[in-house]
């Protein structure tokens, strides 16, 4: 095996031999393979967040005409790390009252429901921690846990801005995991597997261009999974001052700052894998290495329409984001997984050429959209916008100055 | 030993453990919390098992869903952070008496059942059986009616919460 081909597969099988050379057995190998391989993935991750919170933090800047950090290294670069030094010194203040092994364990667990979601990503067509056939399944249960961090995190700290903060994200994230998971069954559908890399592997046409209104449908519910702008609800300074993690300080802190991080990076990837084709790309059958290039390319273009969002658009209020969910999404997500799976299983038993199959999930795609967008207009047509803030009432005047 | 017996060992520890501790915690969030744990170990012996699919349908439908129901409705109704009445209502000797019978008819049953000593046959790739699974699922000589049935039920269900929680002063 070349090295510079692919470097990550070439590493791998040196250091199985290397472990065989010293007499282990296979299960053992396996064992401390698969061990390092976790502790290599999920230190990536978080020494991406690192640069992560650098680029936010730019690009922000770049947003609203400012310059951003540039005092520490080159560009601003090391900045983030003081911030790191500085929120590792910082005093864990646990306050009265809380239920301290949960409280505790809800930053944990936040960060660890994310770095989790890493063990099926493919980065490169050989490099994937686990390969499992219900990939995609798996990322929905995952995708449980962070909700199940926030909600110990609400209740533990006995704070009721805390606890205000987790009903909110609960009912956002329960609610949109709805049209997600509707999303996530259209690729599951095009490509006729669960597995994430087979899904990658699916895509010789990407899936953006066959359904682009199910890649519209997961990046809308998936930004709201996160709780980025403009469904930012979970911490609204100005209601519920911060919400769930109020009553958290310093590195614990921390914690949930860099899973929020690592989550909307790690929700870009997989809208990368499951609609930009991953690791796909020019030459990655030479050098597989490519793909991780390709993959981290596509990973970072959908990132910063994550950034854009939040730097550009305002907060929803709460009954506009349910009411947006329930009322929208999930029915187009329905009828769309409904007619795709009708479409494909017609294409699948007539055998028609690809290009054929992808015209028509790209028409039916659009012509879905553009029904919604009709109706949507017909209903405003016939019945006003609802008035976002109260009509102004007439002054009250005392009795006796009208009498007079 | 071998490996596996001793994962089962402790997932088995793990999950048993924990639902004793759901039944004997006086916080309810924190039962719920234990409920979780216990849930967690029976898809590890899913795991085990060689059925991924059912492990990952477990920690979807009763982590993802029925736990964090459980948590938000009792986080909802009652003073969650000094929840402390009685545990214990005054059915308990009635409830005991019928546990332990159950208990004792599973562990009679149990120990004559001889084929604890047979070793599972080695299982490849889940994905086959898994298509079979579905197949069956709707094939009208399989389990077609009691699939449409269950279906029934939920949408059965699922009206009768909309009923519930429509509003009398609509």
């Amino acid at each position: 095996m070349n090295f510079l081909a692919d470097p990550i597969t070439f590493i791998i099988e040196w250091l199985r031999n290397l472990l065989i050379g010293w007499g282990l057995s296979a299960g053992w190998v396996t064992f401390v393979m698969k061990l390092l391989g976790v502790a290599v993935v999920g230190s990536f991750g978080l020494v991406l967040v690192i640069f992560l919170i650098w680029l936010e933090r730019k690009v922000a800047a770049r947003f609203q005409q400012r310059l951003g950090p540039n005092r520490v290294g080159p560009w601003g670069l090391f900045q983030t790390f003081a911030d790191v030094i500085k929120i590792f010194t910082k005093e864990h203040i646990t306050p009265r009252g809380v239920d301290v092994v949960v409280y505790n364990l809800a930053p944990l667990i936040s960060v660890g429901a994310v770095i989790l979601l890493w063990a099926v990503i493919p980065f490169t067509p050989n490099a994937i921690g686990a390969d499992l056939n219900v990939g995609v399944l798996y990322l929905v249960a995952v995708g449980a846990l962070g909700t199940l961090a926030i909600l110990m995190a609400g209740w533990s700290s006995n704070n009721k801005y805390a606890l205000l903060g987790a009903f909110r994200t609960v009912a956002q994230m329960v609610s949109y995991e709805v049209p997600m998971v509707l999303a996530l069954l259209i690729p599951v559908l095009l490509s006729d597997t669960m597995s994430v890399n087979g899904i990658v592997k699916a895509q010789s046409v990407i899936f953006l261009v066959v359904s682009p209104l199910a890649a519209f449908l997961f990046f809308i519910s998936s930004l709201a999974e996160i709780g980025r702008t403009p469904f930012d609800l979970l911490e609204g300074e100005s209601e519920i001052v911060a919400g769930y993690h109020i009553e958290y300080s310093g590195l614990k802190f921390g914690m949930f700052f860099v899973g929020e991080f690592l989550h909307a990076f790690t929700v870009s990837a997989l809208f990368a894998i499951l609609f930009l084709g991953g690791w796909r790309g020019w030459g990655v059958e030479q050098f597989p290495i490519l793909g991780f290039v390709y993959f981290m390319l596509k990973t970072f273009a959908v990132y910063f329409v994550v950034m854009w969002f939040r730097t550009t658009l305002p907060r929803v209020r709460i009954d506009q984001m349910l009411d947006f969910n329930w009322k929208l999404l999930t029915p187009v997500g329905l009828i769309l997984l409904v007619v795709t799976a009708i479409l494909q299983k017609i294409i699948l038993v007539s055998a028609v050429p690809l290009w054929v199959a992808v015209i028509v999930h790209l028409a039916t795609s659009l012509l879905i959209g553009w029904a919604t967008v009709q109706i949507i207009k017909a209903r405003q047509a016939r019945r006003p916008r609802r008035q976002p803030v109260a009509q102004p009432r007439p002054v009250a005047r005392p009795p006796e100055a009208t009498q007079a | 030993m071998t490996l596996e017996q001793v994962l089962f060992l402790v997932f088995a520890v793990v999950t048993l453990g924990s639902a004793l501790m759901v039944v004997t915690e006086h916080k309810m969030i924190r039962a719920a919390l234990w409920l979780i744990l216990a849930l967690f170990g029976v898809a590890a012996l899913y795991v085990l098992l060689n059925v991924g699919f059912f492990a990952v349908m477990q920690v979807v439908v009763y982590i993802g869903a029925i736990a964090i129901l459980f948590i938000f409705a009792a986080m909802l109704t009652r003073k969650s952070m000094e929840d402390i009445g009685p545990q214990v209502n005054s059915g308990w000797p009635a409830a005991a008496l019928i546990g332990a019978l159950v208990f004792v008819s599973l562990a009679w049953m149990f120990s004559r059942w001889s084929s604890f000593a047979v070793l599972p046959p080695a299982l490849a790739d889940d994905t086959p059986a898994l298509q079979q699974l579905g197949v069956a699922l709707v094939s009208p000589d399989a389990y077609v009616i009691p699939f449409e049935i269950a279906s029934v039920l939920l949408v059965a269900a699922m009206v009768g919460a909309l009923y519930a929680a429509w509003g009398k002063n609509e």
